[in-house]
């Protein structure tokens, strides 16, 4: 039983949070955490997970809020199953990176922080993800997908669509 | 998964586990592994501290996340007596662009950033460590996990760690999207639970630092290379490097490379030496440009600059500096213009806002670059772009606005022909960004 009535979150999910609030010198260090553990089981940070994080944190909601703007992984609003994100900087953009967002953008007809209608993909650029030696390079979620080119691009979408793409959480 | 490289040039102190399997805990063992740590504490406890912090100053080990801070030292400062608990934090929030050597080290070697984590604890006397990683890092933070679990089911974390009486618990930390908390002091805000906004200094975090408690932090590299320096004493570590500045580093080569990669090459080793013989020269034989010689921050060098011993003393004669070690390689068909104005818009985007000139200098700047690009700018604009640039310098709480403008000042300065004829309409380089993608929804 979590030590949250009525959790929003799955039972494997609210026991990990009950631990996690646990081990740190100061509870309120397990915030930033959660949000993103909370954000990949929900699919984004919805107004029950802030309610419910502020509450098992004893934080007010402004103050889960105020630390929810700052991230730029952290969204409020829903992404496709898989979010794609293309690194332009600089490693990137001088083996092509531009040339894989433009096609990805152009494949899946959807443009920056954007989700195709079947609600499959969601499109983002990026900056740095710490590829830049196998760039260029994109994640998809939470998987690197490194030395790519269109092609390679092509083949990856399709593994997602028939649900044979990594995707580790 | 990264590809592995490999050049005779190498010198493999940090990387020779790597390809071995080493993240699992039995073959690290096997590979020397939890040895260092073991060494230090058969010094006994009254000698232990002294000893560790000794061979880590005669090592010349400076801090590999860019600014260079001799270890050892850094290490000396935390009091030996304090209220308040000691903490050791290692900063894996690897974000500056070029850099992606920490990915390989948690990749291949996870057991030594625990391993020098526990060295640094020992050292400063703390008996909780945190490794912290960039929220992208999620495969990487599973690994590091498994590897701490691992740890801890032999007795090797925990109470009583290899029967020295000291307690040692390691926690890891994931962060959430954000080039700023690379910045120690930020970091640790984020590690409270905050937005990762940086913190006035002094007090220096070996005094007031993770909750109030004195705190090492260093970089992920900076630790694991600690057991490595343990095990093979600190005179013949520095011994590999250059004058005061010891031992071998991860050079992360990146951009227009025939091989790419990430290759340990001695500290002072030839900057040109590494493009043309390590990393194979310029990608299909097209003619060097310009150099980014330690991530995004660092000034460029041009062409005819890089006949250059790569450590922090003679990249800081040359004018740039060492940095995080990624060497981002640019061939003659890159635009400076459009390179410069796709790096002030990485600054601008991670700016946190805490500090009006970092906030607004980046914008502005990337305002103005954004003008010349599109074709509308005046001659005008590349003394403004320095003067701006030139305003945000030590003038900002934490690093985030000097690492914004330096590289920008270097770019104007060193290319400012190539900016006044792109504004006179002879455009140099081919633009392969347009406009829209460059000031774009999110940039």
């Amino acid at each position: 039983m979590s030590e949250i009535a009525n959790t929003i979150f799955s039972p494997e999910l609210a026991d990990r949070f009950d631990k996690l609030v646990t081990i740190y010198p100061l509870k309120r260090s397990a915030l930033v955490p959660m949000l993103l553990y909370a954000q990949d089981e929900v699919g984004y940070v919805s107004d029950a997970v802030v309610a419910e994080l502020a509450e098992r944190l004893d934080l007010l909601e402004l103050d889960v809020r105020n630390v929810l703007s700052y991230y730029s992984m952290l969204r409020t609003k829903p992404a496709g199953r898989y979010n794609v994100q293309v690194c332009t900087n600089i490693s990137c953009m001088l083996r092509g990176g531009y040339e894989i967002l433009d096609h990805c953008k152009h494949t899946l007809g959807i443009g920056h922080k954007e989700t195709t209608k079947d609600g499959v993909f969601s499109l983002e650029e990026v900056e740095c993800i710490g590829a830049c030696c196998w760039a260029p390079a994109i994640q998809v979620n939470y998987d690197f997908h490194e030395n790519l080119t269109p092609a390679k691009v092509d083949v990856l979408f399709k593994m997602y669509r028939d649900g044979k793409g990594k995707d580790e959480k | 998964m990264p590809t592995l490289v490999s050049h005779p040039d190498e010198v493999r102190v940090l990387s020779r586990r790597f390809g071995q399997g080493a993240a699992n805990i039995d073959k690290y063992i096997e590979l020397d592994g939890y040895k260092a740590v073991q060494n230090a504490i058969a010094q006994g406890p009254e000698k232990m501290a002294g000893w560790i912090i000794d061979v880590m100053k005669a090592s010349g080990l400076r801090g590999r996340g860019g600014a260079g801070f001799p270890t050892g030292m850094k290490w000396s400062f935390v009091p030996k007596t304090s209220e308040k608990p000691k903490y050791v934090l290692v900063n894996g929030d690897e974000s500056e662009p070029g850099t992606c050597k920490d990915h390989v080290i948690f990749l291949e070697d996870p057991h030594a950033v625990i391993e020098g984590t526990m060295i640094a604890g020992l050292a400063i006397g703390s008996k909780l460590g945190f490794i912290y990683l960039r929220g992208e890092y999620r495969y990487l933070l599973k690994i590091v996990e498994k590897a701490v679990a691992d740890a801890y089911a032999k007795g090797f974390l925990g109470k009583n760690i290899f029967g020295s009486g000291i307690d040692f618990d390691v926690i890891t930390q994931t962060g959430a999207g954000a080039y700023e908390v690379g910045e120690e002091s930020a970091l640790m805000e984020s590690l409270e639970g905050k937005r990762g906004v940086p913190r006035i200094k002094p007090p220096f975090p070996a005094v007031v630092g993770l909750y109030g408690g004195p705190t090492v932090i260093n970089n992920a590299e900076t630790i694991a290379s600690a057991p490595h320096i343990l095990l093979m004493g600190g005179e013949a570590y520095a011994k590999l490097g250059s004058e005061r500045n010891g031992g071998t580093r991860l050079f992360g080569i990146s951009g227009h490379v025939e091989r790419p990669g990430v290759y340990e090459l001695p500290m002072g080793y030839n900057l040109k030496r590494a493009i043309y013989e390590v990393a194979g020269g310029i990608k299909d034989g097209k003619k060097l440009k310009a150099v980014v010689p330690g991530g995004a921050s660092c000034p460029v060098l041009t062409a005819d600059e890089i006949d250059v011993g790569l450590d922090f003393d003679q990249m800081g004669k040359a004018g740039t500096m060492l940095g995080s070690g990624g060497i981002v390689v640019l061939d003659e068909t890159v635009s400076i213009v459009e390179f410069a104005l796709r790096t002030i818009s990485f600054y601008q985007h991670e700016s946190c806002g805490w500090c009006i000139p970092c906030r607004e200098g980046t914008d502005w700047i990337k305002k103005t670059l954004t003008r010349v690009y599109n074709g509308g700018g005046s001659k005008k604009d590349v003394d403004n772009v320095q003067y701006l640039a030139e305003n945000m310098m030590g003038r900002t709480f934490c690093p985030l606005g000097d690492a914004a403008a330096m590289p920008t000042l270097g770019f104007v300065k060193k290319f400012r022909k190539e900016f006044e004829d792109y504004i006179a309409g002879q455009k140099a380089g081919t633009p392969i960004i347009t406009v829209e993608q460059l000031v774009g929804a999110g940039h």
